[in-house]
């Protein structure tokens, strides 16, 4: 066992997902299997092998410094549960 | 080697600073929303900013042009290939969820920068990197008591993260640092360093160590927002991390809050909270590749930097290190002085500028402000060199100058202010000065040379101010043996 | 044949023709789809259909027939995989947590689709955030497949595929000419093949991904869902091509792929890969796969064995990789700008309990272990390796291409299932995927093509992979496919159309 409840527990915390503690251990069994399963990866000797994380050889494009024309801001709002005097909201947060 | 004493014997201290620069383009890193400071809240914010759903980052590429510049303005290496990383973490201003930022691969590689010091000295600090990053979006925490406002017309905002090596010893240093690396990002039109509207902040890595011991436990502290509180930060933070040790303890690494207003520093997260930023590739974007033609051409783009600048100044004008150093702090104020000094002794403009054009400029809050230009500043000088008028008077044009933006030439014509160079009226004004106080006369002629200057300030009286010190002078000393 | 059902089982390509000719107008095509949506509304394809804005646009298609002004999809009815954002319609991609976003922008597929003249019936069903291969995973219900063993007198009970489950459901039950889906790992072929369509995946950086909701964008792309190869390749070319808004966007010139269907094959080499022959597989599918080597060979096509000696590798890697980019992509639904938001005393319990209450079980699973893979102390170990595999998978693909024009491979090691089998195992239900994770890790472009059906007469699709940016040729090859398998016309029988 890899991965334990306390594994999914630190992992959902840096997911920010709520999981009540009955899923932890089905979470757990899940994920170990899944876990077992990738690590047959280590057949495979990749000491020489560059990772490719694209499948693509372009390069990446620049675009021009010019502002978008258009003004998104209450676009940007419309969407939000709470929003104050065009600010987003959120329960307080201590620094 | 600087080394501050403790109670139990000298302590090394070891900094390296961490410089967040905000890049100077029209619009974001990857979004084409506007840059600019001080808009209405959230108007200044693409769909790509506030990380919409199927919203994907565009690289601007007059910030890799800002980054590849400022580079070789920190005489680094340019990396070809270099790679945009997700940071990741949750936080109420970073609307994705993760930070693009440079990690493994940044943009600029290793470089130097070289500071000057009070005593006249120079250092080279090492550059570790220098990577681009957005910038994260605003909390306003005091407009609600249970809640907390967001702003993103800052997110997104393209950065250059400037890392230093450890090798700054003490608080001067990393004053010289900062400033130098401003002036130098100023040079380049790069980052326009203001430090209030936090163009310019800085992270600083304090450990302290026996000299020549192994590297101490560093704290960070985050986000100081000015030379002066980064110079303070590290006062405190040192006095600290030394008592700690010698009363037995032992520093924990951890990152601290600098508080202004206390001129303390304290805990903000232990190393035990530090988060996974769990860094991977960006799938959204491909690895950067640049040609060295690109280099290139930034390269000739590049202006004469500050270093460059002094040397020639001290050479091409005979001026002191130090005069070179203050001349060449600010593009601007050196544009200045060189026409201000055109045609003339460049020592002599040289301390105008810094003397009463400085002081001026002081006063007003910047150069642009003050109503003297170079050009009527070199007329100014001129007007000396050429014996037309005295230092003296030169310092009541000035004031005029000041005051109604007239050229000094008008002024000293308005006033009759030409200063007098013949013989033959300064003999006769000597003349009757030794009249009128011959028993003064007779003192002197006695030994008591220090009447010397009473005579030449009664006879500069006597001609206005506007007698040549120079000749008035020696005509004295001849009519006075 | 009724005039409803005649009208709703054309073709991009012969009701274009017909709307050419002034035989129909796009008004009357659209009313008919419009009436099938609604008596299928059983299989749970659509998410939110969108009649107004089809009759809308229904109504200016034909006034540009009219005016002999048509464009390329002008007046085609066509379903929209609700994980592209349309503008001021609402875009769930399947999900609780977007269950009320109306995006104030449009994809780029979706511009391209409307600029060619198509219109919008309704956004399909869906896996949730496109993760799944059954389309049962989806907030808005499973979606039921139109097809039905033979025999069989309970209502649909089959799974569609997934992750565009409704896309495919939606074409299959004759309730819009084709639909876009999206594939990762098999999203479109898998669905293809379980509906009987045809499915392309393009090459990656060959459509647009801007405004499509990200699931691993490394892996992502657009494609159609279609009845016929030639449909694929009219609405292929209607989305396809660069767009500056994405920077994986590839810059290459785009061909014209309908005069890419010769039906020439004649000296072409087409690689048989040994690895795709798994144990286990029903023997149905291994012939399958033969008759379509036949099909090939008879055409004057060359059969080459080839190996892709890591392909048993793929799954593994491609359930690190995209499951890694996916946690990162899905932080974004936070609750504070768009989306579900549950309250919360803090800012982590707010975020903590909105992704909690508006993610589903796979969704939170696959973010788990995406996490897991690239937190501290697993990232070299599982993200970089599964990285170095992927490049030995698509070098074995480089390394093949050198003596082969195109690769042939069953679509799926099975047909379509009954809805809550492979529920309880998620290992059994990726495995789905085993024979399209490939080509996605690779970045090639792959076409399901149906070429055959089950003893109980359910579809069954071959695969058809190509070089980079060659999708020409896949659909050629596929078309051969079409013609000698009969499909189509078989198809019509069993399903009495």
């Amino acid at each position: 066992m890899t991965i334990t409840r306390e594994t999914v527990k630190k992992v959902a915390h840096l997911a920010r997902i709520e999981i009540k503690d009955d899923e932890e251990t089905q979470f757990a069994d899940e994920l170990n299997k899944i876990v077992a399963w990738i690590e047959q990866l280590n057949e495979v000797n990749t000491s020489n092998v560059e990772p490719l994380d694209h499948a693509v050889s372009y390069s990446l494009r620049m675009r021009e410094d010019s502002p978008e024309s258009n003004n998104h801001a209450s676009d940007i709002l419309k969407n939000a549960q709470e929003t104050v005097l065009d600010f987003f909201s959120v329960p307080k947060v201590v620094e | 080697m600087k080394l501050v004493e403790g109670k139990t014997g000298s302590w090394e201290v070891v900094i390296g600073l961490e410089v967040h620069a905000q890049i100077i383009s029209n619009t974001k890193l990857f979004s084409g929303a506007p840059t600019g400071f001080g808009a209405e809240p959230n108007a200044q914010v693409s769909f790509v900013d506030a990380a919409f759903p199927g919203m994907l980052p565009v690289l601007n590429r007059v910030c890799v042009e800002q980054a590849v510049r400022t580079g070789l303005g920190l005489n680094a290496e340019i990396n070809l290939t270099s790679v945009f990383e997700r940071k990741n973490y949750f936080y109420q201003d970073l609307p994705a969820g993760y930070q693009i930022s440079q990690y493994l691969h940044p943009i600029v590689g290793k470089g130097q920068l070289k500071i000057e010091l009070a005593d006249g000295e120079t250092k080279m600090i090492g550059i570790t990197r220098l990577h681009l990053e957005q910038d994260a979006g605003k909390s306003l925490h005091d407009q609600h008591p249970n809640r907390t406002y967001i702003d993103l017309n800052r997110a997104g905002v393209a950065l250059m993260e400037i890392v230093s090596e450890p090798d700054i010893r003490s608080p001067e240093e990393a004053g010289a640092y900062v400033r130098k690396l401003r002036s130098i990002m100023r040079y380049i039109g790069s980052c326009d360093g203001n430090m209030e509207q936090g163009n310019l902040r800085c992270d600083v890595n304090i450990s302290v160590r026996r000299p020549g011991a192994e590297l101490g436990t560093r704290c960070e502290i985050k986000n100081v927002n000015s030379v002066r509180f980064v110079m303070q930060s590290i006062d405190y933070e040192v006095q600290r991390q030394i008592e700690v040790i010698e009363s037995g303890g032992s520093i924990a690494q951890e990152t601290r809050l600098f508080d202004p207003t206390l001129g303390t520093t304290r805990t903000m997260r232990t190393k035990e909270d530090a988060h996974d930023y769990r860094y991977f590739p960006d799938p959204d974007l491909l690895p950067l590749r640049l040609t060295e033609d690109f280099v290139a051409q930034q390269k000739a783009k590049l202006p004469e930097l500050p270093d460059q600048k002094k040397e020639r100044f001290v050479k091409q004008y005979n001026l002191p290190s130090y005069d070179a150093d203050f001349l060449t702090a600010e593009r601007e104020l050196a544009n200045f002085y060189e026409e201000a000094a055109k045609d003339v002794d460049g020592k002599l403009a040289a301390n105008w500028v810094m003397g009463d054009f400085s002081a001026a400029m002081n006063k007003s809050g910047g150069l642009d402000k003050v109503q003297v230009t170079a050009k009527s500043l070199n007329a100014l000088v001129k007007l000396i060199g050429n014996g037309t008028i005295s230092g003296r008077m030169a310092k009541d044009v000035f004031i005029d100058m000041l005051e109604t933006g007239k050229d000094p030439e008008s002024i000293v014509n308005e006033k009759g202010m030409v200063q007098v160079s013949d013989t033959a009226s300064i003999e006769k004004l000597i003349d009757d000065v030794l009249v009128q106080n011959q028993d003064k006369v007779a003192e002197y002629r006695s030994g008591k040379d220090k009447l010397f200057g009473f005579f030449v300030g009664q006879t500069m009286k006597a001609s206005q101010g506007k007698a040549n010190p120079q000749l008035l002078n020696e005509l004295l000393l001849k009519k006075l043996q | 044949m009724s005039k409803q059902s005649e009208l709703c089982t054309l073709t991009i390509a012969s009701a274009k023709e017909k709307l050419l000719k002034g035989e129909i107008t796009s008004v009357e095509l659209t009313e008919a789809h419009l009436k099938q949506m609604d008596a299928q509304k059983h299989l749970n394809a659509f998410i939110t259909p969108t009649p107004e804005l089809a009759l809308q646009q229904a109504k200016e298609s034909d006034k540009r027939y009219q005016k002999n002004e048509a464009k390329l999809l002008d007046g085609m009815p066509i379903g929209v995989k609700d994980l592209f954002c349309t503008k001021d319609t609402r875009t769930t991609a399947g999900s609780h947590i977007l269950e009320n976003f109306v995006p104030p922008y449009e994809s780029g597929v979706t511009s391209k689709l409307w600029s060619n003249g198509a219109l919008m019936v309704g956004k399909t069903n869906m896996d949730e955030f496109a993760m799944g291969s059954a389309n049962i995973t989806s907030y808005f219900g499973s979606v039921k497949n139109p097809w039905r063993k033979k025999g069989s007198n309970t209502p649909e009970n089959l799974v569609p595929g997934g992750s565009s489950g409704g896309s495919a459901a939606a074409v299959a039950g004759n309730m819009c000419l084709a639909s876009l889906g999206s594939d990762t790992g098999g999203s479109i072929r898998q669905p293809a093949a379980f509906c009987g369509l045809v499915g392309l995946l393009p090459t990656y950086g060959r459509c647009s991904r801007y405004g499509m909701v990200a699931f691993a964008s490394s892996l992502d792309q657009a494609g159609p869902l279609t009845k016929t190869v030639e449909d694929a390749a009219l609405l292929f070319q209607g989305i396809a091509g660069f767009d500056p808004k994405d920077s994986t966007s590839a810059d290459v010139p785009l061909p014209n792929f309908q005069k890419a269907l010769t039906g020439n094959i004649k000296g072409m080499r087409i690689g048989i890969p040994k690895e795709y022959r798994l144990d286990g597989m029903p023997q149905r599918i291994e012939k399958l796969w033969q008759e379509g080597i036949d099909w090939l060979k008879d055409a004057g096509a060359e059969i080459v064995d080839v190996s892709l000696p890591h392909t048993k590798y793929a799954l593994p890697c491609y359930y690190i990789i995209a499951p890694a980019e996916a946690s990162s992509n899905l932080a974004r639904y936070d609750g504070v700008r768009f989306g579900h938001r549950a309250e919360g005393k803090t800012l982590n319990e707010m975020y903590a309990k909105t992704r909690g209450e508006g993610f589903g079980r796979e969704v939170k699973r696959r973010i788990l272990i995406g996490t897991y893979v690239l937190s501290s102390g697993y990232y070299d170990a599982y993200y970089v390796k599964a990285l170095r595999i992927r490049k030995l998978i698509r070098d074995d693909f480089m390394k093949v291409y050198e003596k082969v024009d195109a690769l042939l491979t069953p679509s799926t090691p099975n047909p379509a299932f009954e809805i809550g089998q492979k529920m309880d195992d998620p290992l059994s239900m990726y495995l789905n995927d085993a024979f399209t994770v490939t080509v996605n890790l690779a970045g090639l472009p792959g076409l399901s093509i149906p070429a055959g059906f089950t003893d109980d007469e359910l579809p069954l699709g071959l695969q058809i992979i190509g070089k980079p940016f060659d999708e020409g040729t896949i659909l050629n090859i596929g078309s051969v496919i079409e013609k000698s398998s009969g499909f189509l016309e078989k198809a019509r029988l069993i399903r009495g159309n």
